[in-house]
């Protein structure tokens, strides 16, 4: 059912996360997943930013095809970047999956509001959390159809 | 993952043109075991009076989410989509888009008015029994909706 043949180009994730446990963790369960794909993984808001417009030390960067982003982060928070990701032209149309320990509705609405893609709240059982993360793998790299450029 | 168990039926909302697409996903989402409600509309115009409780669905739940076909009769899905993205009260139901076509344009133009995701449906029927499977397990037992369940 993969919509991208093997073989294909990975997909490029941007991984958002500034606690380093839980990045592992997350890069992990991607690896295992069956779609190939390749994480690249900054640990603050700025950073996040950064990579996007491929200044200093991401001027090689790809664009991501998929965004995970944390809302916790230092620096410029994730909703700012939420923010800016979907007020930019160019940048909008990438789905951007909010990986959070929230589960505060205030949050939940308030990323839905500013045009998230989807809402996951980590587990923090380890099981769970690992399932969760598998959860995304295979929707967001196998049932939908990430936006082509 | 979701905090509670639902005390009520989840509201789909299914916008789709087709009978036996809709007949097809309708019978996939009942299969689950989560009490859930779909209701089928089968144009834009009728959706969007659905979504504004207008006659003849004056008391139309609100969705708690939504399967969207881009081909529809009268109003079109990405007018439907725009509107509800648009929409102060509407934008944070999200929105599952439904497409038959491979058309890159047409996707990155659903993300681009904000679409939660795109999925394209299998022309194989077992394949599109479980893609809508999927969509089930995913965006009603990982992600966290607003207004729960």
């Amino acid at each position: 059912m993969p919509h991208r043949l093997l073989g294909a180009r990975p997909i490029e994730i941007l991984l958002v996360e500034d606690n380093v446990e839980e990045a592992e963790m997350t890069q992990e369960a991607l690896r295992e997943g069956r779609v190939r794909n390749r994480v690249h993984w900054v640990e603050d808001g700025e950073d996040a930013l950064a990579f996007l417009r491929r200044q200093g030390a991401h001027a090689a960067a790809p664009r991501p095809d998929l965004i995970l982003l944390d809302l916790r982060l230092p620096r410029i928070s994730g909703q700012e970047v939420l923010v800016q990701i979907k007020e930019h032209p160019a940048w909008r149309r990438i789905p951007v999956v909010i990986m959070t320990s929230s589960d505060d509705e205030k949050d939940i609405l308030a990323a839905y509001d500013k045009h998230a893609n989807c809402f996951i709240t980590k587990p923090v059982d380890l099981d769970k959390f690992m399932a969760a993360i598998r959860s995304v793998e295979e929707f967001w790299l196998t049932v939908v159809r990430l936006p082509a450029a | 993952m979701p905090r509670t168990t639902p005390d009520r039926a989840v509201e789909i909302l299914l916008v789709e043109d087709s009978s036996d697409d809709a007949a097809l996903m309708v019978a996939a989402l009942e299969e689950g075991s989560l009490r859930l409600h779909v209701a089928v509309v089968e144009d834009g115009e009728e959706a969007m009076h659905y979504l504004r409780r207008q006659a003849p669905h004056a008391d139309a739940p609100r969705p708690d989410l939504i399967l969207l076909d881009l081909r529809l009769p009268r109003m079109s899905g990405q007018e439907v989509l725009a509107e509800i993205k648009q929409d102060a009260e509407l934008r944070r139901i999200p929105v599952v888009i439904m497409t038959s076509s491979d058309n890159d344009r047409a996707l990155d133009g659903a993300y681009d008015l904000h679409a939660n995701c795109c999925v394209c449906k299998p022309a194989n029927q077992e394949e599109f029994h479980e893609v809508v499977r999927r969509i089930e397990r995913f965006w009603l037992t990982f992600a966290q909706r607003p207004g729960n369940p």
